[in-house]
C-alpha cells in the first residue's frame, strides 16, 4: 500500500510564506482532507506535493523521493486535478478523458518516445487504456456523454470530464484542488462519495474542500490550513471545532448529526456578533427556537 | 477506428495534393495534357543538355525539361512552403491554446522577412547562399521566443496577439526604413518584390536551400504531438502528466523558426496559410492538436497550391504575387473567424 510523506515542506514566494513547513503522513486508504480560507496555502501545498510549484522539504512516496524522482514516473502514480482548467479545445468527452492515459503510452510516434519509459515494466501494469477510459467515465457518471464535445456539457458536466480525465491515470495517489467548486448538491456528494471510494481501494486520495459539512462528513482525516501554517490535524470533529473555526474563519457555525453523519452550518461571521446577533455557538448545545433554524431534532426523518 | 479515420483524412489529402500537383505542372504558356506531363516526368532526360539545343531536340525530351526544370519546382516548393506555414500554425495554436496564433498574425513571419530583408540589403547574400535562410530563421526564432515570454507572463490571449501586432509592427518598421534607406531604386524593388511573397521563378537550387530546414522542422512539430495534447488540460495539469514546459516551448519555438525562417528564405512573406488551415481541418482532427499537425501540413499544401494555380490562370500576362492573393483571401477569413468566436478571443 502506497504512502504519502511529507516532511517539512514550505513555500515562499517572495518573503512571503505561501506553505509554511508542512509535514503530514498519509497512508493509502485514507481520504485525506485540505481546509482553510481562501489564500491559506492548500493550493500551494498540494501543487508543491504534485511538484510543480518549488518548494523547500520533502514528499516520499514510498521509499522514493518525489523530488528526485523522473517526471514520468510522477506523472504514472499522481494523479492532479488542478482548480480550474480552461478547455482548449472543444474535443469529444472519452478523447479528453483518455488523455489521463498519455504517461501509460509505451510507443506511438517514435519521436515521441521520451527518457523515462524504461522504467515502465518496474510499475504495475494498468488496464487497459480503453478500459481505465471506461471505467473513469461510468465512474462520474459521463457514459453517455462520452462522444460529445466538452463545448457544448454544462460547467458541472466538464468539471466532471476533468476528474474522470484525473482518475483515468489510475494512479496510486490522487490530488484533487476543489474538485467539488462547480458542482450542484447532487454532483458534489457523487463526487466526494466516487473520491472516498477511490481511497477505499487503497489509494491516497488528497482533496482541498470549502464545504465544512463534505469535509467532516467524508474526509478520514483533515488538515486545517491558515496563513501557510498548520492549524490542526486528525480527524474532522478533532480538527472542525467551534474554537478552531472562529479563530481560522472568524465563523460561527451550526454543528450537528444527522442520521449519525455530522453536518456543519456557517451560520454568521464574527463581525455579525458584534452588531446584535445571535450567538450560534450555543446552539451547539441548546435549540434556539426564536430564530427558526432548523434543529436536529425538528429535521424531519423518514 | 481514430486511426482508420486518421488514415482516410491524411489519404484523402494525399490523393488531391498529388491530382493539384498533376494538374498544376499541366497550367503554363504552353499547355499540357495530364498525360503529357505524366509521360515527361518519367521520360528519361537527355544529359547535359544547354537550353540553346532546346529547339533541336525531340517533343519529349523539350517536354521533360519544362515540366522538371521550370513547373515542378514551383510545385515542389508550393508543397514545402504551404506544408511548412500550415504545420507551424497548427502547432503554435497548439502551443498556445489559441486558435487565433498563427506565424503572420504573431509578427514571426514578419521578423524573419526581416531577418532576410537586412541580408538583401547589407549584400550579405552574395557572400553565401546559407545567410539568408540562417538570418530569415534566427530572426524567426528570436520574435517566437519573445511571444512565448509574453505568453508565459499573462494567460490572456488578447495580449499575446497584441503583443504579436507589436513585434510585426516593428519588423514591418524596420523593413520599411532598409527600404527607405536602400542605396539603389533596383535594390528597392528587389525587397518589395520579394516581400510580396512569390514561388514563381524557382529551381532546384532553392529547394535544395529550404528543404533540409524544413524536413528539420517537421520533425521538431510532429514529435510534439501527444505534449500539445495534454497541454489542452492547461499547463499545471499537462505538466503534472510528465511534459516539460519548457522543453516542450523550446521545441515548438525552434521547429516554428526552422520552417517559416525556411519557408520566407524561398518565398518571402505569405500570410495567413498557418491560420487558415488548421482552422478548416480541426472539427475534422476531433480538436486534437497532435492529429492536427500532420493533416495541416498536408492541408497547407494542397492549398497552397491550390492558390498559386489559380493565380497562374488568372494572371495572364502580368505575375500576381501568392503572398498578396493569399492574404487577400486570409485577411477576410479571419475577420470571419474573430466574429465568429468572439467569445474565444477576449476569454
Amino acid at each position: 500500500m502506497s504512502r504519502l510523506d511529507i516532511r517539512h515542506v514550505s513555500v515562499k514566494r517572495g518573503d512571503r510564506h505561501l506553505v509554511n513547513d508542512i509535514s503530514l503522513r498519509i497512508s493509502g486508504g485514507t481520504l485525506f482532507g485540505l481546509i482553510g480560507p481562501n489564500g491559506a496555502g492548500k493550493s500551494s501545498l498540494l501543487r508543491a506535493v504534485a511538484q510543480l510549484l518549488p518548494h523547500t522539504g520533502q514528499c516520499h512516496l514510498g521509499a522514493q523521493l518525489l523530488e528526485q524522482a523522473s517526471a514520468h514516473w510522477r506523472a504514472k502514480r499522481l494523479g492532479y486535478l488542478a482548480q480550474s482548467g480552461e478547455l482548449a479545445w472543444p474535443m469529444a468527452v472519452r478523447d479528453f478523458v483518455g488523455l489521463g492515459r498519455m504517461p501509460h503510452k509505451r510507443s506511438g510516434w517514435w519521436l515521441t518516445r521520451r527518457p523515462g519509459m524504461r522504467d515502465v515494466k518496474a510499475c504495475p501494469v494498468p488496464e487497459h487504456d480503453d478500459e481505465a477510459v471506461n471505467l473513469a467515465l461510468a465512474q462520474t457518471g459521463l457514459s453517455s456523454l462520452a462522444q460529445r464535445p466538452l463545448n457544448q456539457l454544462s460547467g458541472g458536466e466538464q468539471a466532471r470530464v476533468r476528474l474522470a480525465r484525473a482518475l483515468a491515470v489510475s494512479a496510486d495517489v490522487l490530488l484533487a484542488d476543489e474538485p467539488c467548486a462547480s458542482l450542484d448538491p447532487f454532483h458534489q456528494l457523487s463526487v466526494m462519495e466516487l473520491l472516498l471510494s477511490q481511497s477505499r481501494q487503497g489509494k491516497v486520495v488528497v482533496v482541498v474542500l470549502h464545504d465544512l459539512t463534505l469535509a467532516s462528513r467524508f474526509c478520514d482525516q483533515l488538515l486545517l490550513l491558515h496563513e501557510g501554517a498548520a492549524v490542526a490535524t486528525g480527524e474532522p470533529r478533532q480538527v472542525l471545532t467551534p474554537d478552531n473555526l472562529q479563530r481560522v474563519y472568524q465563523l460561527q457555525a451550526i454543528h450537528g448529526e444527522f442520521r449519525d453523519q455530522p453536518y456543519i452550518v456557517p451560520w454568521q461571521s464574527s463581525h455579525a456578533d458584534s452588531t446584535g446577533g445571535h450567538p450560534v455557538n450555543q446552539s451547539i448545545n441548546e435549540p434556539i427556537n426564536k430564530s427558526g433554524v432548523c434543529l436536529q431534532e425538528e429535521i424531519p426523518v423518514q | 477506428m481514430r486511426l482508420r479515420r486518421d488514415l482516410a483524412l491524411n489519404g484523402l489529402l494525399l490523393i488531391s495534393l498529388a491530382c493539384l500537383m498533376v494538374l498544376s505542372l499541366t497550367i503554363g504558356p504552353l499547355k499540357l495534357s495530364a498525360q503529357d506531363v505524366l509521360g515527361a516526368l518519367f521520360h528519361a532526360g537527355p544529359d547535359n543538355l544547354s537550353p540553346a539545343d532546346l529547339a533541336s531536340i525531340d517533343r519529349g525530351a523539350r517536354l521533360h525539361l519544362i515540366v522538371t526544370e521550370i513547373r515542378l519546382p514551383r510545385v515542389l516548393l508550393g508543397i514545402i512552403v504551404g506544408a511548412s506555414l500550415a504545420m507551424s500554425g497548427a502547432a503554435l495554436q497548439g502551443l498556445l491554446r489559441n486558435p487565433l496564433a498563427e506565424p503572420g498574425l504573431l509578427g514571426v513571419s514578419a521578423s524573419a522577412s526581416l531577418g532576410a530583408v537586412l541580408c538583401l540589403y547589407f549584400g550579405l547574400a552574395s557572400i553565401s547562399v546559407w545567410l539568408l535562410p540562417v538570418s530569415a530563421m534566427l530572426s524567426a526564432a528570436v520574435s517566437t521566443l519573445l511571444l512565448a515570454l509574453f505568453a508565459r507572463r499573462s494567460s490572456s490571449n488578447l495580449t499575446l496577439i497584441l503583443a504579436g501586432i507589436g513585434l510585426s509592427s516593428m519588423a514591418a518598421a524596420l523593413i520599411s526604413l532598409a527600404i527607405n534607406l536602400a542605396p539603389t531604386p533596383t535594390d528597392v524593388q528587389d525587397i518589395v518584390l520579394w516581400l510580396m511573397g512569390s514561388i514563381a521563378d524557382r529551381s532546384f537550387d532553392d529547394i535544395q536551400l529550404c528543404l533540409p530546414f524544413a524536413l528539420a522542422g517537421f520533425a521538431l512539430l510532429l514529435s510534439c504531438g501527444h505534449e500539445l495534447d495534454a497541454l489542452t488540460l492547461g499547463e499545471e495539469e499537462a505538466q503534472s502528466m510528465g511534459v516539460s514546459l519548457v522543453r516542450l516551448r523550446l521545441k515548438v519555438i525552434t521547429g516554428t523558426a526552422l520552417c517559416v525562417g525556411a519557408s520566407v528564405a524561398v518565398a518571402g512573406a505569405i500570410g495567413f496559410i498557418g491560420l487558415v488551415v488548421p482552422h478548416m481541418l480541426r472539427r475534422a482532427t476531433g480538436y486534437q492538436p497532435a492529429r492536427l499537425l500532420l493533416a495541416s501540413a498536408l492541408g497547407g499544401a494542397v492549398l497552397l497550391l491550390a492558390a498559386d494555380m489559380v493565380l497562374r490562370l488568372v494572371s495572364q500576362g502580368f505575375e500576381l504575387m501568392l503572398g498578396v492573393v493569399t492574404a487577400l483571401i486570409g485577411a477576410p477569413f479571419f475577420l470571419l473567424l474573430v466574429l465568429r468566436s468572439e467569445a474565444e478571443v477576449t476569454r
